[in-house]
């Protein structure tokens, strides 16, 4: 196939709402969503601040298969409120994901994929998101002693916050060129650090350090695909089938503070620096 | 910025005399192994090292090297304990100002350490342990996330420097396109937006609050009560389990019942 050929069949996964993602990795027909948007069940928060609801909190609770395995994937849609978590969407993310363990103890496998498109905490609901984010990093840890849970950062927003966190816990990564992993927004990494620290309107240099190709290239995700629905999609199904990692990233203290113990954290950071530290017992 | 708090260090100290230190860690981890009564414990804060290796992180932030360090020490409290009936609790004291904000730490992964320490308190409480967060200062966002927030029970001294956030009050203004004065006003009518400890103890997280008479440097009698607590929060994990529902059932956190509850009907 020639590139222009290959272009015209690629169908973008970036450009596709929370919903439709979580439609395109689901095998046809196995959709199902929970609390769906006719339920109304709506953050309690906004409306007294002036900022309108939406009807499914900007998160998509579906159970259905990925190529025949059981899975039920919660997706969060970047273009409400910049996919912030509130109670209510943190509830629905770390519910499903308690329920999801509950299954496996009763021998019912079902594994778990996170779309995560989000900020982090959605600030006017400030606490009740950071509980929320609490209670999703120990579902995550709960559920991934019976099965993986497969979280994608696929853009346009990035995973950050106490979300990347979460990301961190995940079995598995995959994130795309156009993916954004990190702790801080560097907005607020300027308000804190100051311009020099970090210019938050530099593009090139914050995707140079936190960019997909990055985390990949520094070992911090697994997977690094393009953005088309099936090459994601195949990538999330063979994940999903690997099982469980032999080693999650997580729980390898010892090994990141060898790493750490090795660098000379005086001159400001390049990101070659962090490929050699991290990954040059590889090559 | 040179000023940090020690409120941390003051009642790791008190908490902790008699307790055998942890040596080998990084000078903004503070480790010991002791007992609380009869009950064995380790007490783990995290506090500032104006000498850091990350300068990012010399204010008692929880960075690179605390999150990962974290993650260490409480991963051999579950190693140690792997083949014994009675498990340590684990007492995180936490007063911590926020995580670094830096170029280093998000280049080096700083999310991934952080994930590291909120991953192995939880693996702690799935094994068994009693995990107990003890706020005696500030409890504010990704730092609380790592150090404290996995924990089964949490208990906050009752005092203004005593505050749980998800991001401090410039940025949040900033973030939010508020002025501080705004974002002030908002805080005061919505619960989880508020900074004082009384609005967030109606969000029902925590387990307990206490007074103290010396919140900076405790009393003897401060020691004497806060201990207690402690023991009766550890039994009562011992009673009733390691999961977090505990936190479920407050006016002010009602959809996160309810949210669980059509999830359960739908599933």
């Amino acid at each position: 196939m020639t590139d222009s050929a290959a272009l015209l069949t690629k169908h973008s996964f970036v450009e596709l709402g929370a919903r439709q993602r979580a439609k395109a990795l689901l095998d046809a027909g196995t959709f199902r969503e929970l609390l769906d948007p006719f339920q109304r069940v709506m953050s309690p928060w906004l409306s007294r601040q002036g900022v309108v609801p939406q009807a499914d909190d900007g998160v998509i609770i579906a159970k259905g298969s990925i190529d025949g395995l059981p899975v039920v994937i919660a997706a969060i849609e970047g273009a409400f409120q910049g996919g912030s978590l509130g109670e209510v969407g943190g509830a629905k993310i770390a519910g499903s994901l308690e329920l999801a363990a509950e299954d496996n103890r009763k021998g019912i496998a079902t594994r778990a994929v996170l779309l995560l498109e989000t900020g982090g905490v959605r600030l006017q609901e400030a606490n009740l998101g950071l509980a929320a984010i609490a209670d999703i990093h120990a579902a995550i840890v709960d559920l991934r002693q019976y099965q993986p849970v497969v979280g994608v950062v696929a853009g346009s927003v990035g995973c950050f916050g106490g979300m990347s966190i979460a990301a961190g816990l995940c079995s598995y990564l995959l994130v795309t060129q156009e993916a954004r992993l990190g702790l801080n927004g560097p907005q607020v990494i300027e308000q804190e650090a100051g311009l020099e620290e970090y210019d938050s309107r530099d593009r090139p240099f914050i995707w140079s350090l936190t960019g997909g190709e990055q985390r990949f290239a520094t070992g911090l995700v697994d997977r690094y695909a393009s953005d088309d629905v099936a090459q994601i999609r195949q990538q999330v199904s063979e994940l999903l089938q690997q099982g469980l990692p032999a080693q999650q990233r997580s729980t390898q203290a010892e090994l990141f503070l060898q790493r750490l113990a090795r660098l000379d954290a005086e001159p400001q950071i390049e990101p070659s620096v962090v490929r050699d530290l991290y990954q040059g017992e590889r090559s | 910025m040179s000023s940090y708090s020690l409120r941390g260090l003051n009642w790791f100290n008190a908490l902790s005399a008699g307790a055998k230190a942890v040596d080998g860690l990084t000078a903004s981890l503070k480790v010991a192994d002791g007992f609380l009564g009869e009950q064995p414990v380790r007490f783990i804060a995290v506090v500032a090292d104006p000498d850091n290796r990350f300068v990012r992180a010399r204010n008692g932030e929880v960075g690179l090297l605390e999150g990962w360090g974290l993650a260490k020490v409480v991963d051999e409290v579950i190693a140690a304990d792997q083949d014994k009936p009675q498990k340590r609790a684990v007492i995180a004291i936490v007063d911590v100002p926020s995580q670094a904000y830096g170029r280093r730490e998000e280049a080096l992964g700083i999310h991934q350490a952080l994930a590291g320490a909120a991953d192995s308190y939880a693996r702690a409480r799935l094994a068994g342990h009693a995990v107990i967060g003890l706020l005696v200062g500030k409890a504010m966002s990704g730092a609380f996330l790592a150090h404290g927030y996995q924990a089964n029970r949490l208990i906050a001294l009752r005092d203004p420097g005593v505050m749980v956030h998800a991001m401090g009050k410039a940025s949040a203004a900033r973030v939010t396109l508020r002025s501080v004065e705004e974002l002030e006003t908002l805080a005061a009518s919505v619960p989880p937006m508020a900074y004082d400890i009384d609005s967030y103890a109606s969000l029902g997280l925590l387990w307990e609050t206490l007074s103290v008479e010396q919140i900076e440097q405790p009393s003897a009698s401060d020691l004497a009560r806060v201990t207690e607590c402690l023991n009766l929060a550890i039994d009562d994990v011992a009673a009733k389990g390691h999961d977090l529902s505990g936190r479920l059932g407050a006016a002010n956190r009602a959809a996160s019942s309810k949210v669980r509850q059509l999830l359960r009907e739908q599933w």
